[in-house]
């Protein structure tokens, strides 16, 4: 059988709208690793606390949840008998939300503090984008990378864009 | 008469080289940009603005703020078109139509103005008493004319298409209010380093300032508050949010505010309104004070006013209101006065009761009252009875000036009452009511400019030492600081009727007659007069209520108390509240990866809980669904099907305890099952009763697949989650939720194998059996279950590949004389086999009830086994899953429909159970129904009646196994 | 409402979910009999003051216990419900 071809999460993608942009992003493999109780991984990597991301050269371990954080940018380590380790590359969309109005677009629809003190570059959070569970990187003062659910990729760019023009069109009075 | 009421010079908000042209009752008007519709029409001469609620009396403007209770219009603005909007607030622009509201007939010649001639009969509690026989004409007759003649504006019917906001804001410091108290509280705070917001409910910030005419440090009121405004818009840490109105209190330091972004504007791109929730620290009310008039008799007229609304309009938009008469019982309305009088306004008379010294520069009348005031659609004279008895003053405007009231309302939304201060008699917010929440200047009682100042930068003060901040030095600028000087005075004893509630036409009568009839209560008063309970909530009037409400009981003010004040303290629309919550936006929606095709293929989607997931397939000359799904049945059991199962959810467990979790979770046990193998399992409740059905594949010694219910996805996933970390928190058992990482295909027929090998997998999986398999390049999984009876397998590929793999399923089962299959036909399959849904498995079953007792393992606890125990879901007289079969074959079978006995009627009493799915059954040849029945399992053989009282439909049925086709299974199996 | 997540920090109450008293978290045992466990499942306090409650922090997954206030609304402390247990 000839090769499967894959179709990409998100469709539509660049828009620009006002002083935002939101692109498609792709993270490469996504490897979400739950450690188990009480072990300790440091032989192998760094685990990272609650909102930590780790960037190690190209490998991003990011924190994602409860006792879980998601490796990008490098192949999943052996981690036997030391934590879960399960494929998430394909159950996510991605997206990065950049710009000068960046914060504001988000916090139409994200109810999290995003402050630079409350929510520093770097870091991680989850929580909710209207409907939509989402995780959240803050990569620069005015950019952030979204993870949604990867079939409700349609609703994460509808949701964006609809605060997108608002918020140009506010800016624009 | 175009602008002719302006004064030349003045007006701090308007643009005079800007006319803006707008209507009014379809009347051409101008104003100037920067105009309120109030201030535009009182510069344009008209004083009439509207029609009372009740009386139908003609209404003007009373203030220049928030609290307008008279001035209410209707904008027209196609699809949002706006009942009740406040003249006072609304800005003017370009094309603004107007109208005024509750009026038959022209403005000016109200016919249900009649009602004013039948005041009489139509005080407090007229209707209730009136309207209570026969008591069939009140939904036909009197309600609706009623409703005709009393009410407000209207909508349009039509939906809201403008673009509403919502919006989350955080900060340290909330400071509600920009006048002298909030500019000060925000200027320190901002100074001091902290986040700041600062809300104000103006177009431009400065509170009273920008009315008063009061000085700050020798500067101009508004010059000095605009070189505030300068500094802290410079500050990165500041956010200053105009037009923007603080609307309610809540926990934790949350608060709604509601912004007016573009309701100055014709509607375009921009939001209209945007409702934000702001999250502070620690806030700071400095909402000021709103003033209350003084009930006399006919204090409605078009022409009267409070004294703030009438300087209100006056300082920010120059509109000239003529000859003036001020009554006032407080030394503000007389600085008022005077401050008129400098500017070349005419004082026709000020009118006090106190006992004050009379040599000012306008004439003054000393212990004298209002007693009443003639004029059909506006003022004309003013009544004043003095010591030498009545006078008739010829007056274009009457101000009122009764006092002020702290807008503490924010400060009761937790559920605080007030408290009573009999040195400025007035209401003052308790201490602490919300924590977090300060309250400074004139909301605190401090009335006096320099007060407000000194209070602000104090509180701000105080509250930064909170934040853990250090307090700037910042010098406290000098003000006037005049007393109060107030002698409490809510109602003239004069006859003829005195309004308290402009809004609902509520008049000092109806409180008396309140109380002469019982309702003693502040709350029961309220309620019997519709007291404070109009669009704009009494603000103006329920302390005055209260207080003749107290004189007519006997009763000192404090002890007859305030009604609760509640959130939002103005109105809000619910578009602004539930803004981005229309239509896409309503909730999520969950494509699968076959969407696209699906759609190509002409299927109608219908939704699956969030999923879009298709109906059916229809091919050339298919016209309905029944057509197509018999169809797509018949292609399965005899060809292949393929349908897309990616809904399904998928939890992946792993650990050295995994297999021990999943025999706590799931009734049956899952230790035992062997690596590449699956397995059916069942969860409870706690409570005993199903949890969620599904698959489990063990994929490795310590590696578990978990499938749900499309519906029960998430709560599967946080049921486990919980009995993971409340009862095996020390456990190696990790999960993750994997649903959206892999496309899953369902391929069902006894050409099933024959697909599989069209793509390269040679199947020789056992029933009940998974592996690794690689197709096209792409690691996947095959699982041969069978949710169809038919020979199944369902093949899964990381999500990016399901497209792909769909479009060749769909060519391979077309090759082989098969198709794609929807909805429909695979409720139609499980029917026909009697698998269970959530149609079944709805809450109040046991493993039992559907006929799966046998799954509950005795052999170890699980979560709801020892509840499944209890007499009451194990005895006798349960109802039990059974399959339906119509006895007369072409008959329509109907879920929801009750069952009963045969010649029993259809009543409670007789109910024998009911009918969860139906199906037409091409294989079978007719309707099949699967449902509950008392003791079913013992009852196969026996007729009764399904009767569907909503569809009218009766059909006799006999009750059999719920298994209809192939019971042995040998299909699947083989 | 605000509950500060042990993982996430202080969150509007619109990302989580409510699940009951947290005498949930103290079942029976198996063979505990019939009134154990009819208390366990269905009989609960309804306090005007402090109580502890059950909640789901959505976005992060935690179980946590919830000692609040039911009459001022306070929150006055949160743990996972696994160290709840210990």
């Amino acid at each position: 059988m000839a090769d499967l071809i894959a179709t990409p999460a998100v469709t539509g993608l660049p828009l620009a709208i006002g002083r935002v942009t939101l692109t498609a992003f792709d993270p490469g493999p996504v490897t979400a690793i739950a450690p188990y109780p009480g072990r300790d991984l440091s032989a192998v990597l760094r685990f990272p606390a609650p909102g930590e991301v780790i960037e190690e050269g190209a490998r991003r371990l990011i924190w994602a949840g409860r006792e879980m954080a998601f490796l990008t940018g490098g192949p999943a380590p052996d981690l036997t008998g030391l934590a879960a380790v399960t494929d998430q590359s394909d159950g996510w969309v991605w997206v990065t939300l950049a710009g000068r109005d960046a914060t504001a677009v988000l916090a139409r629809l994200c109810p999290l503090d995003l402050r630079a003190s409350a929510f520093p570059l770097g870091t991680s959070a989850k929580s909710v984008l209207q409907h939509l569970s989402v995780l959240l990187v803050r990569t620069a003062e005015d950019a952030f990378q979204i993870a949604a659910y990867r079939s409700m990729a349609g609703t994460l760019v509808h949701d964006l864009s609809a605060a997108m023009q608002a918020v140009a069109a506010r800016a624009a009075l | 008469m175009s602008q002719s009421h302006r004064i030349p010079g003045k007006g701090l908000l308007i643009d005079r080289a800007r006319p803006v042209r707008f209507t009014f009752d379809g009347r051409a008007h101008e104003g100037f940009a920067g105009d309120t519709l109030a201030s535009a029409l009182l510069a344009n001469g008209t004083r009439l603005m509207g029609r009372s609620f009740k009386y139908h009396r003609p209404r003007g403007v009373m203030t220049a703020g928030s609290e307008e209770p008279s001035a209410l219009m209707q904008i027209h603005e196609g699809a949002q078109q706006t009942p009740n909007v406040r003249a006072t607030v609304q800005e003017i622009y370009e094309g603004l139509e107007a109208r005024s509201q509750n009026h038959l007939g022209p403005l000016s010649f109200d016919l249900l103005a009649v009602n004013d001639w039948m005041a009489p009969f139509l005080s407090a509690g007229f209707y209730y008493k009136t309207f209570m026989w026969p008591r069939a004409f009140w939904e036909k007759l009197y309600e609706p004319a009623i409703r005709r003649a009393a009410g407000l504006g209207s909508l349009s019917g039509r939906h809201d298409e403008a673009v509403y906001e919502k919006a989350f804001a955080h900060c340290d410091l909330l400071v509600i209010g920009a006048g002298p108290a909030g500019l000060m509280a925000a200027l320190v705070a901002a100074r001091a380093g902290a986040d700041v917001i600062l809300a104000d409910e103006e177009v431009r910030m400065g509170g009273r300032l920008l009315a008063d005419g009061a000085e700050v440090d020798g500067q101009a009121g508004p010059d000095w508050a605009a070189s505030v405004v300068a500094e802290l818009a410079s500050l990165p840490n500041v956010r200053l949010m105009t037009r923007t109105t603080v609307t309610g209190a809540y926990d934790d330091g949350t608060f709604g505010a509601l912004e007016r972004v573009s309701l100055h504007r014709a509607p375009g791109d921009a939001p209209r309104e945007c409702f934000w929730r702001i999250v502070a620290r620690r806030a700071i009310l400095a909402a000021g004070a709103l003033e209350r008039p003084i009930a006399h008799p006919d204090n409605d007229r078009p022409g009267v006013m409070l004294a703030s609304g009438l300087t209100g309009q006056m300082t920010r938009f120059g509109v000239n209101p003529g000859r003036v008469v001020i009554f006032s019982n407080n030394d503000s309305g007389l600085a008022t006065a005077r401050s008129l009088t400098a500017q070349g306004i005419e004082i026709a008379a000020y009118v006090d009761p106190r006992p004050i010294p009379v040599t000012e520069d306008f004439p003054v009348y000393a212990g004298a009252e209002v007693v009443g005031t003639r004029g059909r659609l506006g003022l004309r004279d003013v009544a004043v009875r003095h010591k030498g008895g009545i006078s008739m003053i010829e007056a274009r405007t009457l101000a009122l000036a009764g006092g002020w009231n702290p807008t503490l309302h924010l400060t009761c939304h937790l559920n605080t009452r007030p408290q009573w201060d009999e040195k400025i008699a007035a209401f003052v917010p308790k201490p602490g009511a919300v924590p977090g929440l300060e309250v400074a200047g004139a909301a605190r009682g401090r009335f006096s400019t320099a007060a407000c100042l000194a209070d602000g930068a104090q509180v701000a003060g105080e509250v930064l030492a909170d934040l853990g901040l250090r307090a700037p030095d910042v010098p406290v600028p000098g003000a006037e600081d005049r007393p109060y000087g107030i002698a409490p005075l809510w109602a003239v004893d004069a006859g003829g009727r005195a309004w308290l509630d402009f809004a609902n036409d509520v008049t000092t009568k109806d409180v008396k007659l309140a109380a002469q009839e019982g309702f003693r209560s502040v709350e029961h008063m309220k309620r019997y007069t519709t007291q404070g309970m109009a669009p704009d909530q009494g603000k103006t009037s329920n302390v005055a209520a209260l207080a003749v409400l107290a004189d007519a009981t006997g009763q000192e003010i404090p002890v007859t108390g305030t009604t609760t004040y509640r959130p939002p303290f103005i109105p809000v629309s619910i578009a602004a509240m539930g803004a981005g919550g229309r239509a896409e936006g309503f909730a999520p929606r969950r494509l699968l990866t076959s969407d696209a095709r699906s759609r190509a293929m002409g299927a109608p989607m219908i939704e699956a809980g969030l999923w879009s997931r298709p109906s059916y397939f229809p091919r050339d000359g298919e016209t309905d669904w029944r057509t197509a799904c018999d169809r797509e049945v018949r292609q399965v059991r005899e060809a292949v099907g393929v349908a897309d199962v990616s809904t399904l959810g998928k939890i992946d467990v792993q650990g050295a305890d995994a297999a021990r979790f999943l025999d706590f979770v799931y009734t049956n046990t899952m230790s035992t099952l062997a690596p590449g193998k699956v397995r059916y399992g069942l969860m409870l409740r706690e409570d005993g009763f199903v949890l969620d059905d599904g698959t489990c594949a063990r994929l490795g010694p310590e590696h578990f697949l978990v499938t749900t219910t499309t519906a029960a996805a998430g709560l599967v996933m946080r049921h486990m989650d919980f009995v993971h970390q409340a009862f095996c928190g020390g456990w190696d058992v990790r999960m993750a939720s994997v649903t959206e990482s892999w496309a899953q295909f369902c391929i069902a027929g006894p050409k099933a194998g024959a697909v599989l090998a069209a793509l390269g997998i040679t199947a020789d999986l056992p029933f009940m059996g998974c592996a690794p398999v690689t197709l096209g390049g792409v690691a996947g999984r095959l699982f041969r279950i069978s949710f169809s009876g038919e020979q199944g397998y369902e093949i899964a590929v990381p999500t990016r590949y399901g497209a792909a793999l769909f479009d060749r399923l769909v060519e391979a089962a077309h090759a082989l004389d098969g198709c794609a299959y929807g909805m429909e036909a695979l409720n139609v399959l499980r029917v026909e086999k009697g698998f269970i849904t959530h149609a079944e498995i709805h809450g109040r079953v046991t493993a039992d009830d559907v006929g799966l007792g046998k799954m509950v393992s005795g052999k170890k606890d699980c979560i709801g086994k020892a509840a499944s125990q209890r007499p009451g879901l194990t005895e006798a007289g349960r109802e039990q899953l059974v399959g339906l079969m119509p006895v007369n074959q072409g008959e329509v079978l109907s879920a929801g429909a009750h069952l009963y006995n045969e010649r029993d009627p259809a009543v409670r009493e007789h109910n024998q159970g009911y009918v969860t799915s139906v199906a037409p059954s091409p294989t079978l040849g007719c309707w099949l129904g699967l449902g509950f029945l008392k003791d079913g399992r013992a009852r196969h053989g026996q007729v009764i009646r399904l009767d569907d009282g909503l569809r009218g439909r009766k059909v006799l049925v006999e009750v059999c196994d719920p298994v209809f086709f192939d019971p042995e299974g040998g299909r699947m199996r083989g | 409402m605000r509950i500060p997540c042990p993982c996430c920090g202080l969150r509007d109450r619109r990302e989580f979910t409510y699940y009951g008293a947290s005498v949930f978290l103290d079942r029976p045992a198996p063979d505990a009999g019939l009134e154990a466990w009819d208390e366990y499942l269905h009989l609960r306090d309804n306090p005007a003051g402090v109580t502890r409650d059950l909640w789901y922090h959505d976005p992060c997954q935690s179980w946590l216990e919830v000692e609040r206030n039911t009459v001022t609304h306070e929150v006055l402390s949160t743990r996972p419900v696994v160290e709840a247990r210990a």
